[in-house]
């Protein structure tokens, strides 16, 4: 029940705040609830920990003569993915607070975040279709209701391209279906049954691996998401980076590798090469940018690479980095973001060129964001260090040359992010950073929740990689 | 008795852990606490962990092993990486080395940096570099020495970026990490290497398996291979060494500690510690040797043109630690470890002595306006002159037993090998003698307000430059040779750990004998002929402009390496840069992306004429296509 509880506690929260006028409310039910959700994922983590997994999976009959059924569980690959959504979603309501966001923001946050715990726990196909889709609504009204310059194109850009992945994906799930035996089922298991010819396989994979590859977003399918993360307010930001790009990989490891499992030795690898070719490439444009956000974006977009290439691996270590930096990327992107949203709050520009010494009029941001810089360079003993270790050994067992092609990114990484951090932080305060005041309140807190999740996830990660 | 060994298990784990606690005390507190508390917590954590490191060198000593596991760190189906720590002759070693040394430097730190706003966020990082150095020295198994890899390689940076309101300062600070990876990439995938032959990255565990392969098998030169581009990052050999001279920009102390006595060492450290595995790749060894060679030599001859008194020792150590490879190289792994020691005395002592000249001149570093500070600053002086006669390995100093140790492997092994690195040691003596020279000697060449300024530093900066004097006198007692009657404690006390059979020098008494002469005889020679042209005759190096004959030039440009570096990588690198963004990206893949966008919109306003409203026409365009219809399925 706790897992239909998660889905369904932020839909009605978000039906109820549409009709909340008031602003303040909106968001401290949206916060409360938010809250809520962590608990109950925390007794499904404890639970699952005690083996109890019965209790954590329900299946309803929805449409019987098409034999699709309301079915959702968690398991440990979901866990983890359900952590991270209830994790960063108070963190990042936290962070809007700051913003002057209406109560339709808050509504339409809870109605993604129901979306998102459905994505990542459904067991039935058309379920989880339905809830890839339903995610897809609220971030674009955000990205186009609350973004920047040129949001509406922006934005309209980004729903189309994702919907067209989606829709193939649509088409390789239902031609799926019809190989079921009859009366045919949605259900994972059902679908995962199903012995094709190879030769239909290689169609339904790249039919998945598109809407995959494009949310993620994998090399040569990722320009909307430059844009898209720049323009796109804060908060948006945050939950496409952090969080919903998880569902593209989610997406690889739940459905596309146990569905399509003959061809994964070949086409799984030129997904992989795609998968290291956008690390390397997103790596090497990420070093010229010249506005924060959108280096974050093209770092971004290289992480995800990585953790694509790997999740076709196929090994156990390749597996388990995968899922622990799904977590990590979310957290220190979600930093990342932060340090942008407190810069350009406090300064009223991204451009890096008119950043500089803020480490000196502001030491205690200036801690916050390297320990995050650390995380995303995968410093060991941070979060980073963990995924990426087990992600590079894991391909490295597949094959040593990817690995040390994707291994070159630790180079690059480090190159772009220690530029990031110099010419923002260290040199002379300039016009715009000499009156920048230290984080406090709110954003500390913040700050020593996401530093603390990044250390404690570096120092000790058994607690993840043991529900793995 | 089971009771004192658990004991001990914590106190192990405390001697890493002392300088975290104190690192988190100071940075938590860094506006709060004032000079003085901070500056006794810093090094007085260190020196608690000394003391618990000569505890624990003394039960090594005596036979004893320490295996501490902490907890499990990263585990998978297939492996498990502890975070465990090991104690054995070798770390133990290393142990004395970093806090006894670290100690002092963070002792003179509170004189030097008694003015500096930063006070307490520099002791701050100087404790997290102690404690990710013991974690590097102490890791039993590769990936923990990987955190303190790249734990010291932070701190670097932090140091090295110190004062980070100068800009040139962070390109140093930047350019060290980037270089480091460029090394950490390599030991990454020689890790990878080992973990996938040999299921594991224990020490223990990997040693104990390789000795079943045969010498010379393709994984292992390969995986040595791998891992010695990780010690040539982070000791700063050809090609990676740029970045030392650069790091420079730090406050001197962290280039003492930091860039020349501890953390620069932590490559010969590495290959010593996987010696098991290095004896088995004589492909490896002989590569070791020979980037030993070259970067001990071309570093050599980049000295000798310096004028920054901290260039001139960057230098001097990237050339040390040259020395320390040919000693790797050439199976002399005791004579390596020997010399990391002795090194550590004498070139921390030279940069603090360095820090004091530059402290009582109020910054100054170029040796071309210094001159006759021997009055001025008389224990500076003999400590520093007790240095430079250490490194020049003039006996009995300290320096001389462990070069000579080196150079007599070196020439058991290979004949060249030791020419190079005797001339070398000529040059060494010449440019250290040069630096002696004109600093100390003769009159004073800088300004009237410089020269009202002029004194001595205080106790706290003076005492712990005594102490290290002391030991490079008698540092190299740990390793007399048998050739001169000693019994070389160290050989014993590491013998433990080197367990490869030592190869057979079948070197005559009187031929080492010969050797040793030769050596000494040259430095002596330099120093005289060093003496003539500095201090006879005074003769001031020329302004960095003035025409010089080709040779000259190439070794003041350091060989054009950060020139060539510039055009060959960080330039096109930067253009590929933009052109993925400008135009790949932006132009080809995208336009491809809203070419499909165009081409609905375009499709959709040519269709929409179509849509005319005439029957007629829908009635023909339906006839049309059903004639088409059948005309295919009858076809089929």
């Amino acid at each position: 029940m706790i897992t239909l509880a998660i889905i369904v506690i932020p839909l009605l929260v978000a039906a109820g705040l549409f009709f909340v006028k008031d602003s303040k409310a909106a968001r401290s039910i949206a916060l409360v609830s938010s809250l809520v959700t962590l608990i109950l994922a925390g007794v499904a983590w404890c639970r699952y920990l005690g083996g109890n997994t019965e209790s954590l999976q329900f299946s309803f009959t929805w449409i019987a003569s098409l034999g699709v059924n309301f079915a959702a569980a968690i398991d440990g690959l979901s866990l983890v993915v359900v952590l991270l959504t209830a994790v960063l979603f108070p963190l990042i309501l936290l962070i809007s607070f700051k913003s002057e966001y209406k109560s339709s923001f808050y509504a339409l946050a809870m109605l993604m975040q129901s979306a998102l715990f459905g994505v990542f726990t459904a067991t039935d196909g058309l379920i989880f279709y339905i809830f890839w889709e339903m995610a897809l609504i609220p971030i674009y009204f955000i990205c186009a209701l609350w973004g920047g310059e040129n949001k509406i194109r922006i934005t309209l850009k980004f729903f189309i391209y994702t919907t067209v992945g989606s829709l193939l994906m649509l088409v390789g799930l239902i031609y799926m279906y019809l190989q079921t035996p009859a009366p045919h089922s949605f259900s994972l298991a059902a679908l995962s049954a199903v012995h094709i010819c190879p030769c239909y396989q290689v169609w339904v994979f790249w039919a998945l691996f598109l809407a995959f590859a494009v949310k993620i977003p994998v090399f040569p399918f990722h320009t909307w998401q430059p844009d898209t993360y720049t323009t796109a307010p804060n908060a948006g930001s945050m939950l496409l980076a952090g969080i919903m790009l998880k569902m593209g990989i989610y997406g690889i490891l739940r459905w596309l590798i146990p569905l399509t499992p003959d061809v994964l030795a070949v086409h799984g690898s030129i997904a992989m090469i795609l998968g290291v070719i956008g690390l390397l490439y997103g790596s090497i444009i990420a070093i010229m940018q010249q506005e924060v956000k959108r280096l974050i974006a093209y770092s971004s977009m290289a992480h995800v690479g990585l953790m694509a290439a790997a999740a076709f691996a196929m090994n156990t270590d390749a597996f388990k980095g995968v899922s622990i930096q799904m977590i990590s990327h979310g957290v220190v992107v979600v930093g990342l973001f932060f340090v942008a949203d407190i810069i350009s709050r406090r300064t009223g520009t991204l451009q890096i060129s008119s950043l500089g010494g803020i480490a000196k009029v502001a030491p205690r941001f200036a801690i916050f964001f390297m320990v995050v810089m650390l995380g995303a360079v995968a410093l060991p003993l941070t979060s980073g260090f963990v995924g990426e270790f087990l992600m590079l050994v894991g391909l490295y067992q597949f094959n040593a040359w990817i690995a040390a092609f994707a291994g070159i990114s630790i180079i690059l990484g480090a190159v772009y992010m220690f530029r990031l951090y110099q010419r923002a932080m260290y040199g002379e305060t300039t016009a715009f950073t000499k009156n920048f005041e230290d984080i406090k309140g709110l954003e500390l807190f913040v700050a020593v929740v996401l530093v603390i999740m990044i250390l404690v996830l570096g120092i000790y990660p058994k607690i993840i990689l043991d529900i793995l | 008795m089971e009771k004192q060994i658990a004991m001990s298990n914590f106190l192990v784990a405390l001697i890493p852990l002392l300088p975290l606690l104190s690192f988190l005390i100071i940075g938590l507190n860094y506006k709060k606490l004032n000079k003085t508390i901070t500056g006794v917590l810093a090094s007085g954590s260190v020196f608690i962990s000394f003391i618990l490191s000569v505890v624990a060198y003394f039960q090594v000593k005596a036979g004893a092993t320490f295996e501490v596991n902490l907890f499990e760190w990263i585990a998978t189906e297939k492996f498990v990486i502890n975070f465990s720590f090991l104690i054995d002759p070798l770390s133990s070693l290393m142990l004395l080395v970093v806090t006894g040394v670290g100690f002092l430097i963070h002792v003179y730190s509170i004189g030097y940096m008694k003015h500096d706003e930063g006070f307490n966020r520099f002791f701050a990082y100087m404790n997290l570099f102690v404690f990710s150095m013991l974690i590097l020295v102490l890791g039993s198994n590769y990936v923990m020495m990987f955190i303190g890899w790249e734990g010291v390689g932070l701190c670097s940076y932090l140091l090295i970026g110190f004062w980070f309101k100068n800009t040139e300062y962070n390109n140093a600070a930047k350019k060290a990490f980037i270089m480091n990876r460029i090394g950490d990439l390599g030991f990454l995938l020689g890790m990878f290497l080992l973990y996938v032959t040999f299921g594991s990255l224990d020490f223990k565990t990997v040693f104990s398996l390789a000795a079943s392969y045969p010498v010379g098998s393709t994984i292992i030169v390969t995986a040595t291979l791998l891992l010695f581009v990780g010690a040539i990052g982070k000791s700063a050999q050809i090609p990676l060494f740029t970045w030392l001279p650069d790091a420079m920009a730090g406050p001197t102390p962290v280039s003492a500690l930091i860039h020349a006595a501890t953390m620069v060492t932590a490559g010969v450290y590495m290959v010593a510690r996987s010696q098991a595995i290095y004896v088995l790749a004589p492909l490896t060894m002989d590569v070791i040797a020979i980037t030993g060679i070259v970067t001990a030599l071309l570093a050599a001859t980049i000295a000798i043109y310096q004028n920054d008194i901290k260039k001139v020792l960057a230098y001097s150590t990237v050339s040390q630690l040259g020395y320390m490879f040919v000693g790797l190289g050439v199976g002399a792994f005791t004579g390596a470890m020997f010399h990391l020691t002795t090194h550590a005395f004498f070139k921390a002592l030279l940069f603090l002595g360095a820090g004091s000249v530059i402290h009582a001149l109020s910054g100054e570093q170029d040796i071309r306006n210094m001159g006759g500070l021997r009055k001025a600053l008389p224990v500076t002086f003999m400590v520093f002159l007790i240095a430079t006669i250490a490194i020049s390995g003039i006996p009995p100093f300290a320096g001389f037993f462990s070069k000579d140790e080196i150079l007599v492997h070196a020439f058991a092994h290979n004949k060249i090998i030791w020419g190079l690195g005797f001339f070398t040691s000529l040059l060494t003596a010449f440019y250290m003698f040069r630096l002696l020279f004109l600093t100390f000697s003769n009159s004073f060449r800088g300004t009237a307000e410089q020269k009202h300024h002029l004194h001595e530093s205080p106790k706290v900066m003076t005492i712990p430059l005594m102490i290290l004097a002391l030991l490079s006198v008698i540092g190299g007692f740990i390793g007399i040779p048998e050739v001169m009657g000693g019994h070389h404690a160290l050989n014993q006390f590491l013998g433990r750990v080197f367990t490869a059979p030592a190869e057979e020098l079948g070197l005559s008494h009187s031929m080492e004998w010969i050797l040793i002469a030769i050596t000494v005889i040259g430095a002596v020679l330099m120093i005289v002929f060093a003496w003539l042209r500095f201090g006879k005759k005074n003769l001031v190096p020329a302004g960095d402009e003035a025409a010089r004959p080709a040779l000259a030039k190439l070794f003041m440009h350091k060989w054009y390496f950060d020139e060539i570096y510039n055009t060959i990588i960080v330039k096109p690198l930067f253009w590929l840069s933009e052109f993925f963004h400008k135009i790949f990206d932006v132009k080809i893949i995208d336009g491809i992306v809203n070419g499909f966008g165009s081409l609905a919109v375009w499709a959709g306003g040519r269709l929409r004429y179509i849509q005319t409203g005439n029957i007629g026409f829908y009635l023909t365009a339906m006839v049309l296509a059903v004639v088409v219809i059948l005309f295919f399925m009858l076809a089929i």
